[in-house]
């Protein structure tokens, strides 16, 4: 647990368990959740984007609900149990099945808001199982992704709930040329 | 980004906390949704961060007769996966989902946000609209401070800088009445340009009771309570409903900035008004 200490801006240990791993590192209180995972535990696939928890690029699960890292002191975070894009994939590279969806339906063109998409999307199909394509849109509110134009990122998150419905095989026989049903709604 | 630097320390009791909380120029932190931003780009330094956090005990809803009781830890997220507060106030379950996004929402706190009284916040709106008090904790120990005058003006209340919120203490919908929230956000931020909150009684299709709060508007949230008047025995039909609301913005300081002028936000406040009261009205049984 944090420590009590008031008299000076001094270091703070902050230990924490990130992807099954357990880190314990020394932190000034104003360091960043994001920086901590990123510089200080060296565990860059959270992204910072905008660093003012808009663009939802830094997201990850913070005792299993998604968080924006930049906006979360690495000091409030002591004891924490820390999922990030790193602990998605099996250890043999088997992806994810969210992840698997991102690879099918093209959900990413230069994958910098990729790593936030993944941590959302598996906190909106654990909220809602089966969201409706307006429910997915609701549910990426908070990331931004400048390639895409979101169509793909949708598709994505529809495709990975079949797949975690078990509706979709994990791996989806290739359909990407006769599949033409082409999303109307735009990006909120 | 960083924050200028400062100390930090994780009470485990609110005396403890409120001990902390004599040190010059200490914030209290809980969600960090408001202020950590506000940190960061150094319109804020704190000497000294409380975090109120690690403080068992403070993140609950709870149905107490007429009131919905919440604490001081509760999300947003909280709370719209709360039962009770479905149960006791829809329209606050409807408004928080309103805010922000779904990762501001899992960490960021009512109580934070009242005591923020950021102009342009949703839940300001809504927590006048339902009326209720904001239960804190000081060195000389708890009041109840009235939701009706609890905001004095932009990013300040009536909240002591040596006292903490304990809870959240919202009146219940009450029984037949129906609530709505309306909103025109700054599509960026989410932030409400204007949002109105209503909470209205009917009795054979005519107004009995009308709540109403108002936010983005003028430098703090408020309730018109020339409107509210004016509804009144009004039949719960638009014209009607549109006539008594286009006082909404009248003697308060509109506020413009490149997304809204004041002109263009009091409008939105006239028309948002009709809405929501119309919606109310109709959520009414």
């Amino acid at each position: 647990m944090a420590q009590t200490q008031t008299q000076e801006p001094g270091l703070y240990t902050v230990a924490v368990t990130v992807n099954g791993t357990r880190y314990s590192r020394e932190v000034e209180p104003r360091q960043l959740l994001v920086y901590f995972i990123r510089e200080q535990l060296g565990l860059t696939g959270t992204h910072v984007g905008c660093d003012t928890s808009q663009c939802g690029s830094c997201t990850l699960l913070l005792n299993g609900v998604a968080v924006k890292s930049c906006t979360i002191l690495a000091v409030q975070a002591d004891g924490a149990d820390i999922k990030t894009i790193e602990g998605y994939a099996e250890a043999n590279g088997k992806l994810h099945p969210i992840q698997q969806a991102f690879w099918e339906e093209h959900g990413l063109q230069c994958g910098f808001c990729t790593p936030g998409m993944v941590v959302v999307i598996d906190q909106l199909l654990r909220d809602n199982p089966n969201p409706s394509e307006a429910e997915v849109r609701r549910g990426l509110d908070g990331n931004l992704c400048r390639c895409t134009g979101y169509q793909n990122i949708v598709k994505s998150a529809l495709s990975a709930g079949r797949k975690l419905r078990g509706e979709e095989p994990f791996e989806k026989p290739d359909t990407a040329l006769t599949e033409a049903a082409p999303a109307t709604a735009g990006a909120h | 980004m960083f924050p200028a630097k400062f100390a930090y320390a994780a009470p485990s009791s609110l005396e403890e906390a409120l001990g902390l909380l004599s040190t010059e120029d200490s914030k209290i932190l809980a969600g960090g949704h408001s202020l950590l931003p506000l940190m960061k780009l150094r319109l804020a330094q704190p000497s000294l961060l409380v975090d109120i956090g690690r403080i068992p005990g403070l993140a609950y809803t709870r149905r107490e007769n007429g009131v919905l009781a919440i604490g001081a830890m509760t999300t947003y997220r909280d709370i719209g996966l709360s039962p009770e507060a479905a149960a006791a106030a829809p329209v606050l379950v409807h408004a928080v989902h309103e805010v922000g996004d779904p990762q501001v929402r899992a960490r960021g706190t009512l109580a934070g946000a009242l005591a923020h009284a950021d102009p342009a916040g949703d839940l300001p709106a809504v927590a006048l609209a339902l009326g209720g008090t904001v239960r804190v904790v000081g060195p000389n120990g708890e009041r109840d401070l009235d939701l009706d005058s609890f905001f004095v003006d932009m990013l300040t209340t009536t909240l002591d800088e040596k006292e903490i919120i304990r809870e959240i203490r919202l009146n219940v919908q009450p029984a037949g009445a129906g609530a709505a929230y309306q909103k025109f956000d700054q599509p960026a931020s989410h932030y409400a340009l204007t949002g109105v909150a209503a909470v209205v009684s009917l009795q054979n299709g005519t107004i009995t009771s009308a709540r109403i709060g108002v936010t983005g508007v003028g430098p703090k949230a408020f309730r018109p309570r020339a409107v509210e008047q004016a509804l009144i025995g009004k039949p719960a039909e638009d014209e009607a409903i549109k006539a008594a609301v286009q006082t909404v913005a009248d003697g308060i300081d509109v506020q413009g900035d490149i997304h809204a002028s004041p002109d263009y936000r009091a409008h939105l406040a006239r028309v948002l008004t009709r809405r929501a009261v119309l919606e109310a009205a109709g959520n009414a049984a």
